[in-house]
């Protein structure tokens, strides 16, 4: 075999490689990309019932509720999240992380039903109160609740007194 | 009075740093023994002054000095000293600290083991290892010092997150540091080579080592990183593919290329520029790592709250040494002349079998990971990619290298043929599909856990195939294979051991495949059943801890009717951070855990949400990479790498050729 051929071979693998993997990520980019929507954004273009997606925002003071079950079935907890002008009410059926707390960001994914309703699979914990995600920062800056310009966001502990304007659309 | 002496040490770390990146690299050029000779002094001298710092540090947290900044923001009085000295870095200045000191420690090793390198080669990557502590430390004292003081005094500290008052936090940063500073050794050695222009075996031998140990540190650094989220999150979960994991696996995957590449520049001299890039890129993976969990550029489950000017001044580092590495290695690398020559077929085209599809899972973790910062920045759409992606996208790739893997081992250098190694795994092969049929009746036909079985059986049986053909245990008498394998070579257990701990944890994802979880709220006295088990909850009252109270709630495990544990789950809450804690509680045998969670009470009704679950084979996950680290160890303490073919190394540094 010369060093030629050798060659040869191994281009031919690494294109093979390299191509199967670009192949591999592109049909898995198609299915699995999660989109982050606001509450305001859900409202402006109502999403296929059927996508999942990422909701983010703050968890409107007051309005967390956990809901009666009879024995052994899976609780359940209803929550709104606002982004400071449009608010969105979810229902999770589980155990909410540690952090999740009302007047502080929060990231949950799942589907929005046919009934304005946010159905929640997942609600994202992190571990550090101070800690806003990136999205949630970014949704209350275009509903203009916080103007980077004017200074650093308010501290988390304070968004508790947030209290955006109630939209007629919320239907809570 | 002992933070200024951490600050002047860490000052004068830096300007020893600069002086062992100045000075030994000069003196190589001008073949300068004296300026040459200063590189290893240096290198103690800045180990010596980072230690000492990192001590300051950990005695402010020590005492609760309160006129420190970063001990106000990070500690409080109330703490058990344990926390107190493990805060030291859990946080980002802290971090920082241990990160370079645990660099220095590896210039002061390789200043103290390397001295049967070639004079220059080692004056060089002393000096490339200094190059790359100026840039932290400079990046510790201009945006973190932790040695800031404050005045008037705090009364007390402001807390640590309480997520990171575990044991997990003294171990796992450690680990993980030491995996990401190993790859800035290779990385030295990878410069250094491309600035002398020559890598030979005598340079692979030394590559190899450090890699193995760097490799074997991250094994187990992201081990117990997962380890500590599932028991301390308690989401049940061991690996989320978030941005900050996804950030350790992957100088881990580039290092796993690195340690197979380097193997054959030792023993064949062939894959030299490979092996070069692959070093680049594996520090540039360490630091992107730290990048990423330092800037918060990513929405990540583990960040924690930080600062954007730090991620762009690491930003910037990444681009220093990287840009400058592949500039250097655009020039050099026509200079590595590849002498082993090798067919297709045969170990070393194994091992660039192994490289390739490392690499490319490395390159479809690295997209998924980044993704949503391009999307963002080309498109202005925020999204965000999960474990399905990940999932899909790599499950293809990892099939034919755990296939690939166990037939390597098997074949000889230079040339192999298919049928001997078809001859040494066929039974192998057999004992896969039976494991296949297997775990498919036994789990209710569910296929990608029992595929995974069926993999792992294969990889594990593999490895045992090859020590038993290097032994002829077959093929003699076990007296006679015993003799053979205690003369076989270390490095020939490790890589067999290693890569049964990979069939370990792959056994272990797969029996997660079959966890089952149950979720309910009940009332004190109700029970509820998983798995074949009755979790009854007995109480739930309450428990008051040096800094903390918590709801403690008492689970009694029965199978049967017997009692089988008592299961006491918490969920503490701590004051000063007004947050609170899950404390899991988890009862294992080896061949399954059973986890419970308490969640929220129902004061009107008395009763408590209880999240259980029967996670099983869930220990070989952990267990898998630990055998995998004890191969490397086993693969470090072999003959070879303590011998390390001084005389040949030596007498071509002071006569060889210096090719341009």
């Amino acid at each position: 075999m010369t060093r030629k051929r050798r060659r040869l071979w191994i281009l031919l693998l690494c294109g093979l490689g390299v191509g199967s993997a670009t192949a591999l990520t592109l049909t898995a980019f198609q299915d699995n990309i999660v989109f982050f929507r606001s509450p305001s954004d859900i409202l402006a273009e109502r999403p296929a019932p059927e996508r999942s997606f990422r909701l983010g925002g703050l968890v409107e003071a007051g309005s967390v509720e956990r809901e009666q079950v009879a024995d052994g079935a899976r609780p359940s907890v209803r929550f709104r999240v606002t982004d400071g002008a449009n608010t969105i009410p979810v229902v999770y059926q589980g155990v909410l992380p540690d952090l999740f707390r009302e007047g502080q960001g929060v990231v949950t994914a799942g589907r929005y039903g046919l009934d304005g309703t946010f159905r929640a699979t997942e609600v994202l914990a992190r571990h550090d109160e101070t800690y806003m995600p990136p999205e949630v920062a970014d949704a209350l800056k275009r509903s203009g609740h916080w103007q980077p310009e004017q200074g650093a966001a308010p501290p988390a502990a304070s968004w508790n007194t947030l209290s955006p304007p109630r939209s007629p659309a919320s239907g809570s | 009075m002992i933070a200024e002496l951490g600050h002047f040490a860490l000052a004068l770390a830096l300007v020893l740093a600069l002086a062992q990146t100045i000075l030994p690299l000069l003196g190589a050029e001008l073949r300068n023994g004296r300026m040459m000779a200063t590189a290893a002094p240096l290198a103690l001298g800045q180990c010596l002054a980072l230690a000492s710092a990192f001590l300051c540090l950990m005695y402010a947290y020590a005492i609760n000095d309160t006129t420190v900044a970063n001990v106000v923001q990070n500690s409080h009085s109330a703490k058990p000293m344990l926390y107190k000295i493990t805060g030291t870095w859990g946080n980002h200045e802290g971090s920082l600290i241990l990160w370079v000191m645990i660099l220095g420690i590896c210039g002061a090793a390789v200043s103290t083991f390397g001295r049967d390198l070639p004079t220059a080669l080692r004056a060089r990557v002393l000096g490339v290892l200094g190059l790359i502590s100026v840039g932290f430390l400079a990046f510790t004292i201009r945006t973190s010092n932790p040695f800031q003081r404050i005045w008037p005094p705090a009364p007390d500290g402001q807390g640590l997150n309480p997520i990171l008052q575990d044991i997990g936090l003294a171990m796992h940063p450690p680990l993980l540091y030491l995996g990401y500073v190993g790859y800035a050794v290779t990385f030295a050695f990878a410069i250094a080579a491309l600035i002398e222009g020559r890598v030979d075996a005598a340079w692979g031998r030394w590559v190899r080592p450090w890699s193995l140990a760097a490799w074997s540190f991250l094994t187990l650094g992201i081990a117990l990183g997962s380890w500590w989220a599932y028991y301390e999150l308690g989401w049940g979960g061991y690996w989320f593919w978030d941005p900050v994991e996804n950030a350790s696996l992957l100088p881990w995957l580039i290092g796993t290329a690195l340690l197979h590449s380097a193997i054959v520049v030792e023993k064949r001299e062939a894959l030299k520029t490979w092996t070069i890039l692959l070093a680049i890129i594996a520090f540039g993976m360490s630091l992107l790592g730290t990048f990423l969990v330092r800037s918060g550029v990513l929405n990540s489950v583990h960040s924690f709250a930080n600062d954007p000017e730090r991620g762009l001044f690491i930003l910037g580092l990444l681009m220093f040494y990287l840009a400058g590495a592949f500039l250097l290695f655009a020039f050099r690398a026509r200079a590595m002349i590849p002498t082993g020559i090798f067919a297709p077929v045969s170990r070393e085209g194994a091992i660039v079998l192994n490289n390739l599809l490392v690499c490319c899972i490395t390159a479809v973790v690295f997209v998924g990971t980044l993704w949503p910062l391009f999307a963002d920045a080309l498109f202005g759409t925020k999204v965000s990619v999960g474990p399905p992606f990940f999932n899909s996208a790599s499950f293809p790739l990892v099939v034919p290298l755990l296939l690939a893997m166990a037939a390597g081992p098997l074949m000889p250098w230079k040339r192999a043929q298919f049928m001997p190694v078809v001859m040494k795994l066929w039974w192998v092969a057999v004992i896969g599909f039976a494991a296949f049929f297997v775990a498919l009746l036994a789990s209710g036909q569910k296929v990608l856990p029992a595929v995974g079985f069926a993999f792992a059986a294969w990889v594990i049986g593999a490895a045992f195939a090859d020590i038993a053909d290097r032994t002829a245990l077959f093929r003699t008498n076990l007296g006679n294979a015993w003799n053979r394998a205690k003369g076989l070579p270390r490095a020939a257990w490790g890589a067999a051991i290693a890569h049964a701990g990979i069939g370990i944890t792959a056994a272990g994802i797969a029996g997660m495949g079959l966890a089952q979880e149950r979720l309910a709220s009940l009332a004190p006295g109700q029970s509820t059943t998983l798995a074949g088990y009755e979790w009854r909850l007995e109480e739930v009252r309450d428990e008051v801890g040096p800094n903390w109270t918590a709801r403690r709630a008492t689970i009694t495990l029965l199978r049967d009717g017997a009692v089988v544990r008592v299961m006491r789950p918490a969920r503490r809450f701590f004051p000063l951070a007004r947050q609170n804690t899950t404390e899991v509680a988890i009862h294992t045998n080896l061949i399954a855990d059973l986890y419970a969670v308490i969640g929220e009470e129902d004061a009107a009704s008395g009763r408590a949400v209880i999240r259980l679950h029967y996670n099983f084979l869930a220990p070989w996950i952990w267990l898998g990479a630990g055998i995998m680290a004890l191969g490397g160890g086993l693969s470090l303490a072999d003959r070879r790498v303590r011998v390390s073919a001084p005389n040949r190394a030596t007498a071509r540094a002071t006569t060889g050729p210096r090719p341009a």
